[in-house]
């Protein structure tokens, strides 16, 4: 097995390996989360859009925030081919997804005749 | 050295070797990405779990019960604090580990412990936060709403707590048995555990507050 993969070094010499992220997409990630959590703080203080509008947006920008968190941080668009932990996330969202807009909706339009 | 290599949970560019080769060294390669891929497995379960604490909130958070609400008491300026106290945590966890890649124990230590303290700080200001809103009238008792917000928040918090507890115990075991292919692996897999905390407080702090005080 040590003959492998001569070109990314070996033990603890690997350093820029790219797997694992540099200090740039570290930072890049960063700087994207503050500005992400910015544009939905102002927004919300300043009251520039109506509720509704607002809503949304702030909705997007946390979405987003999520993406940049999975992308830049938790590195997985690294991840190898097989990509257990992507389908298994997408699976967990879409129950997650199921049991939230499940219960808003059912618990918004349960009204019975009264 | 190739042994150490070879456990780095993720390494890029094995694809093209594959499984195929079979002997020891992969096996044990497999092993450690799969104890990775377990642990995020338990990070799925927890998606779904506050997935259901937000329903709930959703859910029940007009009903107060004639009792002060949300707007009325949440301070935006502490939740904005501690906000981007913890955006900073999730940042500095990850420049530990670039230099636990680059083998400095010594870096790795000092950034965790940076990690940790701010992460102590977010949970002194969720504590005081709580705190005066008790002292303001609402517990958990008061009406659904608080129900549903003292359980959302307060298991994301605990989360947070358990996290503290374990980054502590994790810098001991670095700073007696240094950076080996084990310690790598956990440091990787509280590293993800991290992020993810970041990612279920955004959410809060769209939901609960932000949409609370809109």
């Amino acid at each position: 097995m040590a003959n492998h993969n001569a070109s990314s070094g070996h033990g603890h010499g690997h350093d820029g390996h790219e797997s694992h992220g540099s200090l740039k997409s570290y930072v890049i990630g960063f700087v994207l989360s503050i500005v992400l959590t910015i544009i939905p703080l102002v927004a919300v203080m300043n009251g520039m859009f109506s509720k509704q509008v607002t809503t949304v947006l702030i909705l997007v920008m946390a979405i987003l925030q999520f993406a940049v968190q999975l992308l830049f941080f938790m590195h997985l668009r690294e991840e190898k081919k097989p990509r257990y932990n992507l389908i298994s996330l997408i699976f967990g969202l879409v129950i997650m997804v199921t049991i939230v807009a499940g219960s808003i909706w059912i618990m918004t339009y349960n009204a019975v005749a009264t | 050295m190739a042994h150490a290599y070879q456990s780095h949970a993720g390494a890029h560019g094995h694809s093209a070797h594959g499984s195929h080769d079979g002997h020891h060294g992969h096996d044990h390669h497999d092993q450690e990405e799969m104890k990775t891929f377990g642990f995020w497995l338990f990070l799925i379960t927890d998606v779904i779990l506050f997935g259901t604490l937000f329903a709930t909130f959703m859910v029940l958070r007009l009903n107060t019960a004639g009792g002060p609400t949300g707007a009325e008491l949440i301070e935006l300026p502490g939740i904005i604090a501690s906000t981007f106290i913890l955006l900073t945590s999730s940042f500095t966890s990850g420049v530990a580990l670039l230099e636990m890649n680059r083998g400095n124990k010594k870096g790795l230590i000092l950034w965790l412990i940076i990690t940790a303290l701010l992460g102590a700080s977010f949970i002194y200001l969720e504590v005081t936060e709580f705190i005066h809103l008790v002292h303001e009238g609402a517990t958990i008792g008061t009406s659904a709403y608080w129900s549903a917000f003292f359980t959302l928040v307060g298991t994301h918090g605990l989360h947070v707590t358990v996290g503290l507890v374990w980054m502590t115990a994790l810098i001991l075991q670095l700073r007696r048995r240094g950076i080996t292919p084990v310690t790598k692996r956990k440091v990787n897999i509280i590293s993800l555990y991290w992020h993810f905390l970041d990612v279920v407080w955004i959410f809060v702090f769209t939901i609960v507050y932000l949409m609370g005080v809109m």
